[in-house]
């Protein structure tokens, strides 16, 4: 351990899911439309108006919690989470408390410090997941004239699962790690499309540090936990943890004796991205009491064994089985099957489709990696857009296999700038394999029977094997000249020796 | 016989017949209101020309012999609770007294649908709370058998315009016997349907597991076809039932065969006047007449924590609904703004009532940290405990009755100082609202002084039918029902 502490981070991750409707009524749900635009007395929490369950959201809830691991519950309610604010017409939110869909998951990491020693799986506990309704936004006047605040009600009530873990990353590496990972899992199984910019992947990180010290009863002490929020970006994620456990363990410093977990209350803390700094918000236990309880608007959900069932065939394959067959089907190496999977499922199809043709994972996923990936953040494209289809580049590759590195790069861009397949690349660049004739090929193995007696004579005594010392030297002076020609042609040599 | 005397039923069939028109009916309706609101005060809002185009309506689709729905050309008062599209809906209180919602309650969408005229919106207690329509932020409604007396609460506005001809039906929201105790007390029928049985949709919230729509009518048949209207499955509450409605009034008039009535001992004990206990008894003397038995049943836990168990659920529910009315989304804004907290807080101290305030504290106090368990979670249990009690009991009779109320209409200003008074007469119509089973309140007598009796029939879930005919069978062995008040 580089640092004389151990951080210890549990995230609370709110991810809004993909739905056409909002979670209790039928407004779009859709980022970027004009401010209260989608809203009706539903979300607008109307007096008189009453919720109705979104039933699509719950079988995407259920999904995700299914590859969370979730143990799922077979009687789930809705609960009111009651507090004043601006940005929530009803004064509660729809949530549920002490009987969540689902809870007890866990999600399997990857943290890979260095790529060439493949990556490094660890467990991260999931506590609980549940869903609820979002609130709207407030938008307030910040040209200091003190005008006043607008509310824009467009996210209120859309679908929202939060996934609260268990504080068991211990690094802003495994942080991020972990972000990631639901990150790609939920974009895998369509449940959400994780934008952090757009908000619909939210997190907020419980941070607080074990300092080793001897004379403690557990062997170390432990600061008091800070929620840090307001965090936009993974960087921001990495950057506030980095940042929280130092000035924590430099208070933890400056006064040993109180700088500790039930001596000082649990604090809220902004990430500040351009200061790149914390700031304390407010004691959380000055924080409302939320008069939880069930809504009585609403009626229980109860989940079937059977439900779960189908819920889990339409699922699919996880980025966790898909890592571990494209090792064992294509022989890839572990780094390389998650950088695949962490690149998303068209892109695993892709490759699967190259493989196939070139019959060679290795060589599928290298070339993948050397020219696909570049081209796409340069174009900064989807694979699903991209030009050169799976077939097309099988055939590249097989036709550029005696080309170097180089001039495979300086086709393959002149191919993507010009819009023009690989024959017409090669005409157009003079980037071609090198042809060979028959009697070139000839003379060039009879000149090599001519330099190696030792060979000759060990093949005439029975030893083969010793022509192919020959053959090497027929296809080191002919670069890409095809191996079964060259072969016939020495048999034939050697055959009138 | 007037026009205004008549019932649902013969307006339907004096149109039908070409007696008279929609309009004509209307108009006669216009009339009363006008000459007895100063008196009654029924009424928040009534719009004359939008009734009169309503009624014009029914009948140009008459002469043009266009399909016309159930309740044509029939005048129908509604609660002031229920959302009307573009009608103000105040809840009678100072909070959305400029209330203007953009869309229909279920049942209003349903009585549009019936091609019933609209005639008014109802006085109210605040937000449905109170036994009196005392609480109304806007006016006080009186008994139109005693202008001194309430004519019960908290859907006292549309029991009194029933009783004063004011409308021939009208509907109101039972949360605790809000339509059974005002139809007791003005003489007339009130019906509170099974949770679930009428969508809530664009019902203003008191308390939600509670609350339930239902008609007032003079007659067990107009309820009946009131009823028939507005109940049905709607995909927009959640806690609406999918179940097919019977046609009530087909079976109405059939009496039932060895009626076995349910009479919970606990129920004629302490706190009941003489003379409505001898109306009661009377009453059940009618049904034996008629070949009924009776069944003593026992309900303790209804009779004893019913009103301690509403009074929590009831205002945790509430204080919850009303924590949109904060002056920043709905309802009164303060004039006096300061920051947020302020502002919310006190724009909530000027728009809510005092009822309606003391409700929203002991509902706030009930789900608090601490206390939810001691207050919130025994009084759930303690609510399936009263309804276990009533399916227990359902197997021993067909249905319980009861008188509705313990005492007749008391006299306005009676019991504003002492709440808890006031909570005591809604004893015996309370538990069918924590067990979600139907009830109805049917006329039965009249106090030495002319104040109407009522008696109180339950059933088991979804048993409306029954309920309508067997308290159609006591209606027709009497005429209680056809006596008029000295208006
Ligand atoms: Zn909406």
């Amino acid at each position: 351990m580089a640092e004389p502490y151990k951080i210890v981070i549990g995230l609370e991750v709110h991810v809004q899911l993909l739905t056409k409707t909002k979670l209790f009524c039928g407004c779009r749900n859709q980022f970027g439309l004009p401010p209260n635009t989608a809203t009706c007395p539903v979300c607008l929490g109307l007096p008189g108006s009453l919720p109705v369950m979104n039933r699509t959201a719950f079988q995407l809830a259920l999904r995700a919690a299914l590859a969370l691991n979730c143990q799922m519950a077979s009687f789930t309610k809705w609960d009111r989470k009651q507090y004043y604010y601006p940005d929530l017409p009803k004064n509660y939110q729809i949530s549920q408390y002490d009987l969540p869909f689902s809870a007890e998951g866990w999600l399997e990491i990857n943290i890979h410090p260095d790529p060439k020693k493949g990556h490094t799986p660890k467990r991260v506990g999931i506590i609980r997941a549940h869903l609820e309704e979002d609130a709207g936004k407030l938008l307030h006047d910040e040209s200091g004239r003190g005008g006043d605040s607008r509310v824009d009600l467009n996210r209120t009530g859309t679908p929202l699962l939060e996934i609260v873990s268990k504080p068991e990353m211990n690094s802003a590496e495994e942080a991020v790690a972990y972000l990631e990972e639901i990150r790609l899992l939920m974009r895998e199984l369509g449940v959400s499309d994780c934008e952090m910019q757009e908000g619909s992947l939210r997190c907020d990180a419980n941070v607080n540090l074990h300092i080793p010290r001897s004379d403690e009863p557990h062997g170390y002490a432990a600061t008091p936990l800070v929620e840090i929020k307001n965090l936009n970006s993974f960087r921001s994620v990495g950057r506030a943890i980095r940042y929280e456990a130092e000035r924590q363990f430099s208070a933890f410093q400056n006064d040993p004796q109180n700088y500790r977990i039930g001596r000082l209350l649990k604090t809220t803390a902004g990430w500040d991205d351009a200061r790149g700094r914390t700031e304390v918000q407010r004691h959380k236990e000055e924080a409302a009491d939320y008069r939880y309880f069930p809504d009585p608007d609403l009626v229980p959900v109860t989940v079937s064994p059977e439900q779960i069932d189908a819920v889990r065939r339409e699922m699919g394959e996880l980025p966790s089985q898909q890592r571990v067959r494209l090792q064992t089907q294509y022989g890839l190496s572990p780094y390389d099957a998650n950088v695949l999977t962490a690149k998303g499922r068209p892109m695993v199809a892709y490759f699967e489709a190259v493989a196939t043709i070139l019959n060679d994972g290795k060589q599928a996923s290298h070339r993948i990696s050397d020219l696909v990936f570049p081209a796409l953040s340069e174009r900064n494209e989807e694979m699903e857009s991209f030009p050169i289809r799976a077939t097309e580049f099988a055939g590249f590759i097989q036709a550029t296999a005696t080309l170097s590195k180089q001039d495979r790069v300086d086709l393959f861009t002149h191919m993507l700038e010009q819009g023009v397949n690989v024959a017409a690349a090669m005409e157009a660049t003079g980037l071609k394999p090198a042809t060979f004739d028959e009697a070139t090929l000839r003379a060039a193995v009879i000149a090599a029977i001519g330099n190696n007696p030792k060979a000759v004579a060990d093949y005439q005594s029975g030893k083969t094997a010793a022509a192919n010392r020959i053959k090497g030297e027929v296809l080191k002076a002919n670069k890409g000249a095809p191996n079964d020609l060259v072969q016939r042609l020495l048999e034939e040599e050697l055959a009138k020796q | 016989m007037t026009i205004t005397d008549r019932t649902a039923s013969e307006l339907l069939a004096l149109q039908a017949a070409g007696d008279v028109s929609a309009r004509a009916i209307t108009d006669a309706f216009l009339a009363v209101i006008r000459e007895r609101e100063p008196t009654v005060q029924a009424f928040v809002q009534v719009d004359e020309a939008a009734a009169r185009q309503q009624a014009e309506a029914v009948d140009a689709k008459r002469r043009a012999g266009a399909p016309l729905g159930p309740l044509a050309g029939v005048p129908v008062a509604v609660k002031d609770v229920l959302c009307t599209r573009g009608v103000r809906t105040t809840c009678s209180s100072r909070m959305l007294a400029d209330y203007v919602p953009p869309y229909d309650a279920h049942v209003i969408e349903r009585l549009r649908a019936a091609d019933a005229v609209l005639i008014g919106k109802t006085n109210l207690d605040e937000f449905a709370m109170g036994s009196s329509t005392e609480n109304s932020a806007f006016q006080v409604t009186r008994n139109p058998w005693d202008s001194t007396r309430i004519p019960g609460g908290s859907s006292g506005g549309s029991a009194a315009a029933v009783a004063a001809r004011e409308a021939p039906l009208s509907l109101g929201t039972d949360t605790g016997g809000s339509i059974r105790q005002p139809a007791s007390h003005c003489g007339i029928v009130g019906v509170k349907p099974t949770y679930g049985r009428v969508s809530r949709y664009g019902l203003v919230a008191f308390a939600n597991s509670l609350d339930q729509i239902g008609p007032f009518a003079r007659t067990v048949t107009d309820a009946a076809r009131l009823l028939a209207v507005i109940a049905g499955h709607d995909a927009r509450d959640s806690t609406s039932v999918d179940q097919s409605v019977p046609a009530y009034t087909q079976s109405l008039d059939q009496p039932l065969q060895n009626l076995r009535i349910g009479i919970p001992q606990e129920f004629l004990k302490t706190g009941l006047d003489a003379e409505v206990e001898a109306a009661v008894r009377a009453a059940l003397r009618e049904y034996q007449a008629q070949g009924a038995t009776l069944v003593d049943v026992t309900l303790p836990h209804a009779a004893h924590h019913a009103i301690a168990v509403y009074y929590i659920v009831a205002t945790a529910e509430a204080s919850s609904n009303l924590a949109r009315y904060d002056g920043m989304h709905f309802g009164h804004r303060t004039a006096d703004k300061g920051d947020l907290i302020a502002t919310m807080s006190r724009s909530r101290t000027e728009g809510f009532g005092p009822e309606v305030q003391r409700r929203i504290m002991l509902g706030t106090y009930a789900l608090s940290s601490g206390y939810y368990d001691a207050y919130y979670l025994q009084a759930m249990k303690v609510r399936r405990l009263i309804a276990e009690e009533f399916a227990t009991a359902f197997t021993q009779c067909d249905i319980i009755a009861s008188p509705t109320s313990p005492t007749a209409a008391f006299p306005i200003g009676e019991k504003t100082a002492d709440p808890l008074t006031m909570y005591l007469s809604d004893i015996y119509t309370i538990s069918a609202n924590l067990a979600g089973i139907p009830g109805v309140s049917l006329p039965c007598g009249f106090t030495s002084n002319g104040l109407p009796i009522g008696l109180q029939l339950l059933a088991p879930p979804f048993a409306e039918e029954r309920l309508f005919r067997s308290a159609r069978m006591y209606e027709a062995a009497t005429d209680w029902h056809t006596r008029r008040p000295p208006l």
